[in-house]
Protein backbone atom coordinates (compact mmCIF):
# COMPACT_ATOMS: atom_id res chain seq x y z
CA UNK A 1 0.00 0.00 0.00
CA UNK A 2 3.05 2.41 1.19
CA UNK A 3 4.59 1.86 -1.74
CA UNK A 4 1.71 2.10 -4.10
CA UNK A 5 1.48 6.06 -2.91
CA UNK A 6 5.43 6.61 -3.33
CA UNK A 7 4.34 5.39 -7.08
CA UNK A 8 1.37 7.43 -7.31
CA UNK A 9 3.06 10.19 -5.94
CA UNK A 10 6.12 9.87 -8.12
CA UNK A 11 3.55 9.83 -11.10
CA UNK A 12 2.12 13.08 -9.43
CA UNK A 13 2.64 16.45 -12.31
CA UNK A 14 5.77 18.06 -11.15
CA UNK A 15 4.51 21.10 -9.28
CA UNK A 16 4.20 19.24 -6.08
CA UNK A 17 8.01 18.26 -5.60
CA UNK A 18 10.24 19.17 -3.07
CA UNK A 19 7.99 19.72 0.03
CA UNK A 20 5.28 16.85 -1.11
CA UNK A 21 5.06 16.58 2.45
CA UNK A 22 2.98 19.97 3.26
CA UNK A 23 -0.78 20.17 2.75
CA UNK A 24 -3.34 22.68 2.85
CA UNK A 25 -6.52 22.55 5.15
CA UNK A 26 -8.76 25.16 4.44
CA UNK A 27 -12.46 26.82 4.66
CA UNK A 28 -14.00 29.93 4.12
CA UNK A 29 -16.34 31.52 5.89
CA UNK A 30 -19.04 30.87 3.22
CA UNK A 31 -19.44 28.76 0.85
CA UNK A 32 -22.83 31.17 -0.77
CA UNK A 33 -23.16 34.22 -1.33
CA UNK A 34 -26.62 35.84 -1.53
CA UNK A 35 -27.48 38.77 -3.51
CA UNK A 36 -30.71 40.05 -1.95
CA UNK A 37 -32.25 43.97 -2.39
CA UNK A 38 -29.76 44.99 0.10
CA UNK A 39 -26.96 43.34 -0.44
CA UNK A 40 -24.02 46.03 -0.29
CA UNK A 41 -21.00 43.84 -0.47
CA UNK A 42 -19.58 40.55 1.43
CA UNK A 43 -16.38 39.72 3.38
CA UNK A 44 -15.52 36.84 3.20
CA UNK A 45 -13.17 34.84 5.80
CA UNK A 46 -10.24 32.36 4.27
CA UNK A 47 -8.96 30.35 6.84
CA UNK A 48 -6.80 27.35 6.98
CA UNK A 49 -3.58 25.36 8.46
CA UNK A 50 -0.59 23.84 7.07
CA UNK A 51 -0.61 19.96 7.37
CA UNK A 52 2.35 18.26 8.01
CA UNK A 53 3.75 14.86 8.35
CA UNK A 54 7.37 15.33 9.02
CA UNK A 55 9.15 18.72 10.59
CA UNK A 56 10.25 20.99 7.94
CA UNK A 57 14.83 20.25 7.27
CA UNK A 58 16.32 23.27 8.53
CA UNK A 59 17.46 25.87 5.60
CA UNK A 60 14.24 25.09 3.38
CA UNK A 61 13.05 28.72 2.60
CA UNK A 62 10.19 30.06 4.53
CA UNK A 63 6.55 29.24 3.71
CA UNK A 64 4.31 31.60 2.28
CA UNK A 65 0.59 31.47 1.22
CA UNK A 66 -1.44 33.19 -1.60
CA UNK A 67 -5.32 33.00 -1.53
CA UNK A 68 -6.74 33.95 -4.77
CA UNK A 69 -10.43 34.40 -5.67
CA UNK A 70 -11.90 34.72 -9.01
CA UNK A 71 -15.13 35.30 -10.45
CA UNK A 72 -16.67 34.11 -13.72
CA UNK A 73 -14.32 34.74 -16.73
CA UNK A 74 -16.38 36.23 -20.10
CA UNK A 75 -15.35 38.04 -22.98
CA UNK A 76 -14.75 41.97 -23.03
CA UNK A 77 -14.05 44.75 -24.99
CA UNK A 78 -11.75 47.46 -23.96
CA UNK A 79 -12.51 50.57 -26.30
CA UNK A 80 -10.46 53.75 -26.46
CA UNK A 81 -11.55 56.83 -27.00
CA UNK A 82 -9.84 59.08 -29.58
CA UNK A 83 -10.83 63.42 -30.14
CA UNK A 84 -12.66 63.03 -33.55
CA UNK A 85 -13.71 67.19 -35.01
CA UNK A 86 -13.01 67.97 -31.44
CA UNK A 87 -15.56 65.89 -29.46
CA UNK A 88 -13.80 62.54 -27.58
CA UNK A 89 -15.34 59.06 -29.27
CA UNK A 90 -14.84 55.33 -28.75
CA UNK A 91 -12.15 54.41 -31.90
CA UNK A 92 -10.18 51.46 -31.89
CA UNK A 93 -11.74 48.30 -29.61
CA UNK A 94 -9.48 45.15 -28.57
CA UNK A 95 -11.82 42.28 -27.70
CA UNK A 96 -10.33 39.99 -24.41
CA UNK A 97 -11.35 36.25 -24.51
CA UNK A 98 -11.35 35.94 -20.98
CA UNK A 99 -11.32 37.97 -18.10
CA UNK A 100 -12.65 37.34 -14.62
CA UNK A 101 -15.75 39.72 -13.54
CA UNK A 102 -13.89 39.71 -10.41
CA UNK A 103 -10.37 39.17 -8.93
CA UNK A 104 -8.86 39.16 -5.94
CA UNK A 105 -5.08 38.23 -4.76
CA UNK A 106 -3.88 38.23 -1.51
CA UNK A 107 -0.35 37.16 -0.16
CA UNK A 108 1.64 36.69 3.19
CA UNK A 109 4.35 38.60 1.29
CA UNK A 110 4.92 40.66 -2.09
CA UNK A 111 3.70 39.03 -4.43
CA UNK A 112 7.28 39.18 -6.90
CA UNK A 113 9.13 37.33 -3.71
CA UNK A 114 6.17 34.30 -3.14
CA UNK A 115 5.76 33.23 -6.42
CA UNK A 116 8.63 33.52 -9.25
CA UNK A 117 7.59 34.40 -12.68
CA UNK A 118 7.67 30.89 -14.01
CA UNK A 119 4.95 29.55 -11.36
CA UNK A 120 2.59 32.31 -11.98
CA UNK A 121 2.49 31.26 -15.65
CA UNK A 122 1.57 28.22 -14.84
CA UNK A 123 -0.93 28.59 -12.15
CA UNK A 124 -2.50 32.16 -13.41
CA UNK A 125 -2.49 33.84 -9.98
CA UNK A 126 -1.63 37.32 -10.62
CA UNK A 127 -3.99 39.47 -12.26
CA UNK A 128 -2.35 40.11 -15.43
CA UNK A 129 -1.93 36.25 -15.58
CA UNK A 130 -5.56 36.17 -15.31
CA UNK A 131 -6.53 37.78 -17.79
CA UNK A 132 -6.65 35.86 -21.36
CA UNK A 133 -5.70 37.48 -24.31
CA UNK A 134 -4.40 36.12 -27.69
CA UNK A 135 -3.93 38.64 -30.10
CA UNK A 136 -5.03 42.20 -31.23
CA UNK A 137 -6.46 43.17 -34.88
CA UNK A 138 -3.29 43.91 -36.26
CA UNK A 139 -4.14 47.33 -36.60
CA UNK A 140 -3.59 47.92 -33.00
CA UNK A 141 -0.10 48.64 -32.18
CA UNK A 142 -0.14 48.87 -28.72
CA UNK A 143 -2.96 46.07 -27.17
CA UNK A 144 -0.67 45.82 -24.21
CA UNK A 145 -2.05 48.93 -23.15
CA UNK A 146 -5.76 47.63 -23.72
CA UNK A 147 -5.66 44.94 -21.32
CA UNK A 148 -3.48 47.44 -18.48
CA UNK A 149 -6.65 49.89 -18.95
CA UNK A 150 -8.91 46.53 -18.16
CA UNK A 151 -7.02 46.40 -15.07
CA UNK A 152 -6.96 49.92 -14.09
CA UNK A 153 -10.49 50.21 -14.53
CA UNK A 154 -11.49 47.13 -13.20
CA UNK A 155 -8.95 47.91 -9.58
CA UNK A 156 -10.24 51.50 -9.30
CA UNK A 157 -13.92 49.64 -9.26
CA UNK A 158 -12.38 47.43 -6.58
CA UNK A 159 -13.42 44.66 -8.38
CA UNK A 160 -9.25 44.09 -9.00
CA UNK A 161 -7.73 43.87 -5.69
CA UNK A 162 -4.04 42.69 -5.17
CA UNK A 163 -3.55 42.92 -1.45
CA UNK A 164 0.09 41.95 -0.42
CA UNK A 165 0.65 40.81 2.90
CA UNK A 166 -2.71 40.60 3.61
CA UNK A 167 -2.75 36.84 4.56
CA UNK A 168 -1.67 36.74 8.49
CA UNK A 169 0.27 33.33 8.35
CA UNK A 170 1.21 32.73 12.41
CA UNK A 171 4.03 30.11 12.69
CA UNK A 172 4.12 28.92 9.30
CA UNK A 173 1.08 26.59 10.36
CA UNK A 174 -2.27 28.94 10.48
CA UNK A 175 -3.00 31.28 8.07
CA UNK A 176 -6.50 33.49 7.69
CA UNK A 177 -7.23 37.02 5.23
CA UNK A 178 -10.12 38.35 4.22
CA UNK A 179 -11.59 38.82 1.15
CA UNK A 180 -14.15 41.89 0.44
CA UNK A 181 -16.65 41.48 -2.32
CA UNK A 182 -17.80 44.46 -3.48
CA UNK A 183 -21.54 45.36 -4.35
CA UNK A 184 -21.04 45.36 -7.83
CA UNK A 185 -20.80 41.73 -7.93
CA UNK A 186 -22.26 39.11 -10.94
CA UNK A 187 -23.69 36.14 -10.66
CA UNK A 188 -21.55 32.86 -10.90
CA UNK A 189 -19.15 30.64 -9.57
CA UNK A 190 -16.17 32.36 -7.85
CA UNK A 191 -13.52 30.05 -7.62
CA UNK A 192 -11.22 30.32 -4.01
CA UNK A 193 -7.75 28.68 -4.64
CA UNK A 194 -5.07 28.77 -1.76
CA UNK A 195 -1.29 28.09 -2.95
CA UNK A 196 1.52 27.40 -0.52
CA UNK A 197 4.69 28.20 -1.88
CA UNK A 198 8.27 27.95 -0.84
CA UNK A 199 10.56 30.10 -2.42
CA UNK A 200 8.44 30.75 -4.61
CA UNK A 201 7.58 27.12 -6.24
CA UNK A 202 4.09 26.14 -5.64
CA UNK A 203 4.05 23.44 -3.14
CA UNK A 204 0.25 22.67 -2.37
CA UNK A 205 -3.18 24.02 -4.05
CA UNK A 206 -6.46 23.88 -2.52
CA UNK A 207 -9.60 24.57 -4.14
CA UNK A 208 -12.89 25.56 -3.25
CA UNK A 209 -16.04 27.61 -5.03
CA UNK A 210 -17.87 30.31 -3.60
CA UNK A 211 -21.20 30.63 -5.24
CA UNK A 212 -22.71 34.16 -5.79
CA UNK A 213 -26.53 34.30 -6.98
CA UNK A 214 -28.78 36.61 -6.75
CA UNK A 215 -32.12 35.50 -4.52
CA UNK A 216 -35.62 36.22 -3.48
CA UNK A 217 -37.05 39.39 -5.60
CA UNK A 218 -33.59 39.69 -6.95
CA UNK A 219 -33.78 36.65 -8.92
CA UNK A 220 -37.63 36.73 -9.91
CA UNK A 221 -36.88 40.21 -11.44
CA UNK A 222 -34.00 39.34 -12.96
CA UNK A 223 -35.56 35.87 -14.47
CA UNK A 224 -38.76 37.56 -15.95
CA UNK A 225 -36.73 40.23 -17.41
CA UNK A 226 -34.68 37.73 -19.14
CA UNK A 227 -37.04 34.69 -19.71
CA UNK A 228 -40.84 36.57 -19.93
CA UNK A 229 -39.42 39.72 -21.29
CA UNK A 230 -42.53 40.81 -22.43
CA UNK A 231 -44.76 40.02 -19.43
CA UNK A 232 -41.66 41.69 -17.72
CA UNK A 233 -42.48 44.74 -19.55
CA UNK A 234 -46.26 44.67 -19.41
CA UNK A 235 -45.91 44.25 -15.40
CA UNK A 236 -43.69 47.44 -15.68
CA UNK A 237 -46.01 49.57 -17.28
CA UNK A 238 -48.93 48.67 -15.41
CA UNK A 239 -46.85 49.55 -11.98
CA UNK A 240 -45.97 52.69 -13.70
CA UNK A 241 -49.68 53.52 -14.72
CA UNK A 242 -51.24 52.51 -11.11
CA UNK A 243 -48.97 54.57 -9.43
CA UNK A 244 -49.40 57.76 -11.76
CA UNK A 245 -53.58 56.91 -11.42
CA UNK A 246 -53.07 56.47 -7.67
CA UNK A 247 -50.89 59.95 -7.62
CA UNK A 248 -53.69 61.48 -9.30
CA UNK A 249 -56.50 60.37 -7.19
CA UNK A 250 -54.66 60.85 -3.83
CA UNK A 251 -54.13 64.49 -4.89
CA UNK A 252 -57.70 64.72 -5.94
CA UNK A 253 -58.69 63.33 -2.63
CA UNK A 254 -56.06 66.04 -0.79
CA UNK A 255 -57.57 68.80 -2.60
CA UNK B 1 -29.83 52.53 3.01
CA UNK B 2 -28.17 50.87 0.11
CA UNK B 3 -30.25 48.75 -2.76
CA UNK B 4 -29.19 46.40 -5.32
CA UNK B 5 -30.89 46.98 -8.65
CA UNK B 6 -31.35 43.38 -10.27
CA UNK B 7 -30.65 44.85 -13.95
CA UNK B 8 -28.55 47.46 -13.80
CA UNK B 9 -26.35 45.10 -11.57
CA UNK B 10 -25.41 47.75 -9.29
CA UNK B 11 -25.81 48.90 -5.63
CA UNK B 12 -26.87 52.18 -5.09
CA UNK B 13 -28.19 54.23 -2.08
CA UNK B 14 -32.26 54.10 -2.44
CA UNK B 15 -32.54 57.75 -0.53
CA UNK B 16 -30.33 59.07 -2.98
CA UNK B 17 -32.80 57.42 -6.09
CA UNK B 18 -35.72 58.56 -3.85
CA UNK B 19 -34.35 62.13 -3.67
CA UNK B 20 -33.75 62.37 -7.34
CA UNK B 21 -37.33 61.64 -8.48
CA UNK B 22 -38.23 63.99 -5.81
CA UNK B 23 -36.41 66.49 -7.04
CA UNK B 24 -37.01 66.01 -10.87
CA UNK B 25 -41.03 65.17 -10.34
CA UNK B 26 -40.65 69.40 -8.39
CA UNK B 27 -38.79 70.69 -11.17
CA UNK B 28 -41.57 68.70 -13.76
CA UNK B 29 -44.52 69.98 -11.72
CA UNK B 30 -43.40 73.17 -11.76
CA UNK B 31 -42.58 73.54 -15.52
CA UNK B 32 -45.02 70.98 -16.93
CA UNK B 33 -42.65 68.66 -18.42
CA UNK B 34 -41.92 65.59 -17.85
CA UNK B 35 -38.47 65.50 -16.59
CA UNK B 36 -37.09 62.87 -18.45
CA UNK B 37 -34.54 64.96 -20.17
CA UNK B 38 -33.18 66.17 -16.62
CA UNK B 39 -33.71 62.26 -14.90
CA UNK B 40 -31.40 60.30 -17.78
CA UNK B 41 -28.60 62.59 -17.11
CA UNK B 42 -28.81 62.39 -13.70
CA UNK B 43 -29.10 58.70 -13.72
CA UNK B 44 -25.77 58.60 -15.76
CA UNK B 45 -24.00 61.22 -13.48
CA UNK B 46 -24.69 58.23 -10.50
CA UNK B 47 -23.77 55.33 -12.62
CA UNK B 48 -26.25 53.49 -13.51
CA UNK B 49 -25.48 52.37 -16.89
CA UNK B 50 -26.91 54.42 -20.03
CA UNK B 51 -28.92 51.51 -21.88
CA UNK B 52 -30.64 50.89 -18.27
CA UNK B 53 -31.12 54.47 -17.46
CA UNK B 54 -32.50 55.52 -21.09
CA UNK B 55 -35.04 52.24 -20.35
CA UNK B 56 -36.29 52.81 -16.82
CA UNK B 57 -36.58 56.26 -17.65
CA UNK B 58 -39.09 55.87 -20.55
CA UNK B 59 -40.78 53.51 -17.96
CA UNK B 60 -41.40 56.00 -15.36
CA UNK B 61 -42.25 59.00 -17.54
CA UNK B 62 -45.47 56.56 -18.48
CA UNK B 63 -45.99 56.86 -14.74
CA UNK B 64 -45.78 60.90 -15.09
CA UNK B 65 -47.58 61.40 -17.98
CA UNK B 66 -50.83 59.23 -17.22
CA UNK B 67 -51.12 61.26 -14.05
CA UNK B 68 -50.58 64.27 -16.00
CA UNK B 69 -53.12 63.53 -18.89
CA UNK B 70 -56.05 62.01 -16.51
CA UNK B 71 -56.08 65.89 -14.71
CA UNK B 72 -55.93 66.99 -19.08
CA UNK B 73 -58.76 65.05 -19.86
CA UNK B 74 -61.27 66.17 -17.39
CA UNK B 75 -60.99 69.83 -18.34
CA UNK B 76 -61.10 68.44 -21.78
CA UNK B 77 -57.48 69.76 -22.78
CA UNK B 78 -56.58 66.94 -25.23
CA UNK B 79 -57.10 66.57 -29.19
CA UNK B 80 -57.22 63.03 -29.50
CA UNK B 81 -57.58 62.96 -32.59
CA UNK B 82 -54.09 64.87 -33.14
CA UNK B 83 -52.98 62.59 -30.47
CA UNK B 84 -53.58 59.61 -32.67
CA UNK B 85 -51.96 60.98 -35.68
CA UNK B 86 -49.22 61.92 -34.04
CA UNK B 87 -49.41 58.39 -32.07
CA UNK B 88 -48.89 56.79 -35.09
CA UNK B 89 -45.79 58.33 -36.10
CA UNK B 90 -44.29 58.29 -32.63
CA UNK B 91 -44.95 54.30 -32.90
CA UNK B 92 -43.02 54.33 -35.96
CA UNK B 93 -40.33 56.86 -35.05
CA UNK B 94 -40.16 54.75 -31.91
CA UNK B 95 -39.62 50.54 -33.52
CA UNK B 96 -36.77 52.60 -35.80
CA UNK B 97 -34.95 54.51 -32.42
CA UNK B 98 -34.75 51.41 -30.39
CA UNK B 99 -33.22 49.87 -33.62
CA UNK B 100 -30.92 52.22 -34.22
CA UNK B 101 -29.98 51.88 -29.94
CA UNK B 102 -29.44 47.88 -30.23
CA UNK B 103 -27.40 48.74 -33.51
CA UNK B 104 -25.31 51.59 -31.70
CA UNK B 105 -24.72 49.25 -28.55
CA UNK B 106 -23.19 46.75 -30.55
CA UNK B 107 -20.85 49.17 -31.88
CA UNK B 108 -19.81 50.81 -29.11
CA UNK B 109 -20.71 54.32 -29.92
CA UNK B 110 -24.63 54.47 -27.99
CA UNK B 111 -23.23 56.92 -25.23
CA UNK B 112 -22.13 58.98 -27.45
CA UNK B 113 -25.48 59.46 -29.68
CA UNK B 114 -27.61 60.05 -26.33
CA UNK B 115 -25.13 62.33 -25.32
CA UNK B 116 -24.65 64.47 -28.75
CA UNK B 117 -28.77 64.02 -28.63
CA UNK B 118 -29.12 65.42 -25.23
CA UNK B 119 -26.42 68.39 -26.20
CA UNK B 120 -27.81 69.50 -29.27
CA UNK B 121 -31.44 69.38 -27.69
CA UNK B 122 -30.81 70.66 -24.82
CA UNK B 123 -28.29 73.26 -25.75
CA UNK B 124 -31.25 74.54 -28.66
CA UNK B 125 -34.51 74.43 -26.56
CA UNK B 126 -32.74 76.01 -23.90
CA UNK B 127 -31.40 78.41 -25.82
CA UNK B 128 -34.64 79.24 -27.98
CA UNK B 129 -36.50 79.39 -24.33
CA UNK B 130 -33.88 81.61 -22.57
CA UNK B 131 -34.17 84.35 -25.63
CA UNK B 132 -37.95 83.86 -25.99
CA UNK B 133 -38.45 84.80 -22.06
CA UNK B 134 -35.78 87.22 -22.27
CA UNK B 135 -37.97 89.13 -24.35
CA UNK B 136 -41.35 88.24 -22.93
CA UNK B 137 -39.63 89.60 -19.27
CA UNK B 138 -38.76 93.00 -21.32
CA UNK B 139 -41.97 93.01 -23.35
CA UNK B 140 -43.54 93.18 -19.71
CA UNK B 141 -41.33 96.01 -18.09
CA UNK B 142 -41.94 98.05 -21.25
CA UNK B 143 -45.68 98.80 -21.42
CA UNK B 144 -47.94 100.21 -24.43
CA UNK B 145 -46.00 97.63 -27.00
CA UNK B 146 -48.93 95.45 -28.24
CA UNK B 147 -48.15 92.17 -28.78
CA UNK B 148 -48.43 90.96 -32.62
CA UNK B 149 -50.29 87.83 -33.20
CA UNK B 150 -49.71 86.92 -36.69
CA UNK B 151 -51.57 83.74 -38.40
CA UNK B 152 -49.57 83.29 -41.72
CA UNK B 153 -50.27 80.94 -44.20
CA UNK B 154 -47.68 78.72 -44.58
CA UNK B 155 -45.64 75.55 -46.56
CA UNK B 156 -47.31 73.44 -44.03
CA UNK B 157 -50.78 74.75 -45.22
CA UNK B 158 -50.34 73.17 -49.02
CA UNK B 159 -49.56 70.07 -48.11
CA UNK B 160 -51.81 67.11 -49.43
CA UNK B 161 -54.15 64.27 -47.05
CA UNK B 162 -55.59 67.65 -44.90
CA UNK B 163 -57.85 66.59 -41.84
CA UNK B 164 -59.95 68.56 -39.50
CA UNK B 165 -58.78 68.62 -35.41
CA UNK B 166 -61.78 69.71 -34.38
CA UNK B 167 -60.33 70.28 -30.53
CA UNK B 168 -57.40 72.37 -31.81
CA UNK B 169 -59.37 74.11 -34.48
CA UNK B 170 -57.22 73.28 -37.70
CA UNK B 171 -57.76 71.97 -41.15
CA UNK B 172 -54.18 70.78 -41.50
CA UNK B 173 -52.26 67.75 -43.76
CA UNK B 174 -51.62 65.02 -41.58
CA UNK B 175 -48.45 64.81 -42.91
CA UNK B 176 -46.44 67.56 -40.39
CA UNK B 177 -47.91 65.55 -37.38
CA UNK B 178 -46.64 62.32 -38.82
CA UNK B 179 -42.99 64.12 -39.38
CA UNK B 180 -43.35 65.51 -35.50
CA UNK B 181 -44.40 62.15 -34.48
CA UNK B 182 -41.77 59.61 -36.12
CA UNK B 183 -38.93 62.29 -34.93
CA UNK B 184 -40.08 62.69 -31.45
CA UNK B 185 -40.77 58.92 -31.65
CA UNK B 186 -36.85 58.20 -32.59
CA UNK B 187 -35.66 60.64 -29.48
CA UNK B 188 -37.65 59.38 -27.09
CA UNK B 189 -36.43 55.98 -28.20
CA UNK B 190 -33.07 57.13 -28.22
CA UNK B 191 -32.67 59.34 -25.55
CA UNK B 192 -34.99 57.71 -23.02
CA UNK B 193 -37.43 61.05 -22.52
CA UNK B 194 -41.05 61.51 -23.34
CA UNK B 195 -39.90 64.37 -25.38
CA UNK B 196 -42.75 66.76 -24.50
CA UNK B 197 -39.79 69.65 -24.74
CA UNK B 198 -39.22 69.04 -28.26
CA UNK B 199 -42.88 68.39 -29.21
CA UNK B 200 -44.60 71.14 -27.30
CA UNK B 201 -42.59 73.80 -29.21
CA UNK B 202 -42.90 71.76 -32.54
CA UNK B 203 -46.88 71.49 -31.99
CA UNK B 204 -47.18 75.53 -31.33
CA UNK B 205 -44.93 76.89 -33.85
CA UNK B 206 -44.74 74.29 -36.77
CA UNK B 207 -49.01 72.48 -36.52
CA UNK B 208 -49.70 75.71 -35.05
CA UNK B 209 -51.94 74.46 -32.33
CA UNK B 210 -53.40 76.62 -29.68
CA UNK B 211 -51.12 76.31 -26.50
CA UNK B 212 -54.02 75.47 -24.30
CA UNK B 213 -54.40 71.91 -25.89
CA UNK B 214 -50.78 71.08 -26.28
CA UNK B 215 -49.53 69.83 -23.14
CA UNK B 216 -52.69 67.65 -22.57
CA UNK B 217 -52.15 66.04 -26.44
CA UNK B 218 -48.45 66.30 -25.93
CA UNK B 219 -48.94 64.19 -22.55
CA UNK B 220 -51.47 61.59 -24.42
CA UNK B 221 -49.37 60.78 -26.89
CA UNK B 222 -46.15 60.47 -24.48
CA UNK B 223 -47.78 57.97 -22.95
CA UNK B 224 -48.42 55.25 -25.83
CA UNK B 225 -44.76 56.06 -27.29
CA UNK B 226 -42.93 55.56 -24.04
CA UNK B 227 -45.04 52.51 -23.13
CA UNK B 228 -43.83 51.44 -26.51
CA UNK B 229 -40.60 52.11 -25.71
CA UNK B 230 -40.64 50.27 -22.46
CA UNK B 231 -42.18 47.40 -24.09
CA UNK B 232 -39.18 47.38 -26.99
CA UNK B 233 -36.40 48.07 -24.65
CA UNK B 234 -37.98 45.34 -22.19
CA UNK B 235 -37.99 42.80 -25.08
CA UNK B 236 -34.79 43.55 -27.12
CA UNK B 237 -32.39 44.78 -24.78
CA UNK B 238 -33.86 43.54 -21.45
CA UNK B 239 -32.68 47.22 -19.80
CA UNK B 240 -35.78 47.93 -17.82
CA UNK B 241 -35.16 48.27 -14.04
CA UNK B 242 -38.39 47.14 -12.22
CA UNK B 243 -36.68 48.11 -8.58
CA UNK B 244 -35.34 51.67 -10.09
CA UNK B 245 -38.29 52.16 -11.81
CA UNK B 246 -40.37 51.97 -8.80
CA UNK B 247 -37.97 54.20 -6.58
CA UNK B 248 -37.93 57.29 -9.18
CA UNK B 249 -42.02 56.41 -9.19
CA UNK B 250 -42.43 57.43 -5.30
CA UNK B 251 -39.68 60.38 -5.52
CA UNK B 252 -41.77 61.68 -8.78
CA UNK B 253 -45.33 61.21 -8.17
CA UNK B 254 -44.59 63.18 -4.42
CA UNK B 255 -42.58 65.64 -5.91
CA UNK B 256 -44.93 66.71 -9.11
CA UNK B 257 -47.46 67.53 -6.69
CA UNK B 258 -45.68 69.69 -4.41
CA UNK B 259 -43.61 71.29 -7.69
CA UNK B 260 -47.31 71.82 -9.79
CA UNK B 261 -48.32 73.93 -6.01
CA UNK B 262 -44.92 76.06 -6.04
CA UNK B 263 -45.64 76.50 -9.96
CA UNK B 264 -48.74 78.32 -9.39
CA UNK B 265 -46.98 80.85 -7.24
CA UNK B 266 -44.51 81.91 -9.98
CA UNK B 267 -45.01 84.32 -12.61
CA UNK B 268 -44.48 82.51 -16.19
CA UNK B 269 -41.65 83.99 -17.18
CA UNK B 270 -39.76 83.71 -14.84
CA UNK B 271 -40.59 79.96 -14.91
CA UNK B 272 -39.75 79.46 -18.06
CA UNK B 273 -36.11 81.52 -17.43
CA UNK B 274 -35.72 79.37 -14.80
CA UNK B 275 -36.32 75.92 -16.57
CA UNK B 276 -33.76 77.68 -19.32
CA UNK B 277 -31.10 77.90 -17.14
CA UNK B 278 -30.97 74.33 -15.93
CA UNK B 279 -31.71 73.08 -19.51
CA UNK B 280 -28.35 75.08 -20.92
CA UNK B 281 -26.55 74.03 -17.15
CA UNK B 282 -27.18 70.37 -17.92
CA UNK B 283 -26.48 70.69 -21.54
CA UNK B 284 -23.20 72.33 -20.50
CA UNK B 285 -22.01 69.63 -18.18
CA UNK B 286 -22.74 67.07 -21.00
CA UNK B 287 -21.21 69.29 -23.60
CA UNK B 288 -17.68 69.61 -21.52
CA UNK B 289 -17.71 65.85 -21.01
CA UNK B 290 -17.09 65.54 -24.54
CA UNK B 291 -14.91 67.99 -25.42
CA UNK B 292 -12.70 68.09 -22.53
CA UNK B 293 -9.76 65.09 -22.05
CA UNK B 294 -11.52 62.40 -20.13
CA UNK B 295 -9.85 60.85 -17.57
CA UNK B 296 -10.13 57.77 -18.76
CA UNK B 297 -9.79 57.48 -22.41
CA UNK B 298 -10.49 53.48 -22.25
CA UNK B 299 -13.73 52.23 -21.39
CA UNK B 300 -15.39 48.46 -21.08
CA UNK B 301 -17.58 46.71 -22.72
CA UNK B 302 -19.16 43.88 -22.65
CA UNK B 303 -18.02 40.75 -25.06
CA UNK B 304 -19.14 40.35 -28.44
CA UNK B 305 -17.63 41.64 -31.81
CA UNK B 306 -17.72 44.99 -32.93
Amino acid sequence: MRRLFALLCLLLPTQVHAFAAEDVVADLSQNRVSINTSFDGSEILVFGAVKRSRPVPVGTPSLEVIITVSGPSEPVTVRKKDRRLGIWVNTESVDIDAAPSFYAVATSGALGDVLTETEDQRHKVSVARAIRSVGAPASISDAQSFTEALMRIRANDELYVTSEGSVELVQETLFNTEIRLPANLVEGAYETRIFLTRGGEVTAIYNDVIEVSKVGLERFIYNLAHEQPLIYGLLSLFIAISAGWLASAVFRFIR
Amino acid sequence: MQIYLPIAEVSVNAFLLLGLGGIVGVLSGMFGVGGGFLMTPLLFFIGIPPAVAVATEANQIVASSFSGVLAHLKRQTVDLRMGGVLLVGGLVGAAVGVEVFTLLREMGQVDLLVKLCYVVFLGLIGGLMFIESLRAIRRSRAPGTTKVIRKQRTWIHALPFKMKFRTSGLYISVIPPLVVGVLVGILAAIMGVGGGFIMVPAMIYILGMPTKVVVGTSLFQIIFVTAFTTLLHATTNYTVDMILAVLLLIGGVIGAQIGARIGVKLKAEQLRILLAIMVLAVCGKLALDLLLTPAEIYSIGTGGHG
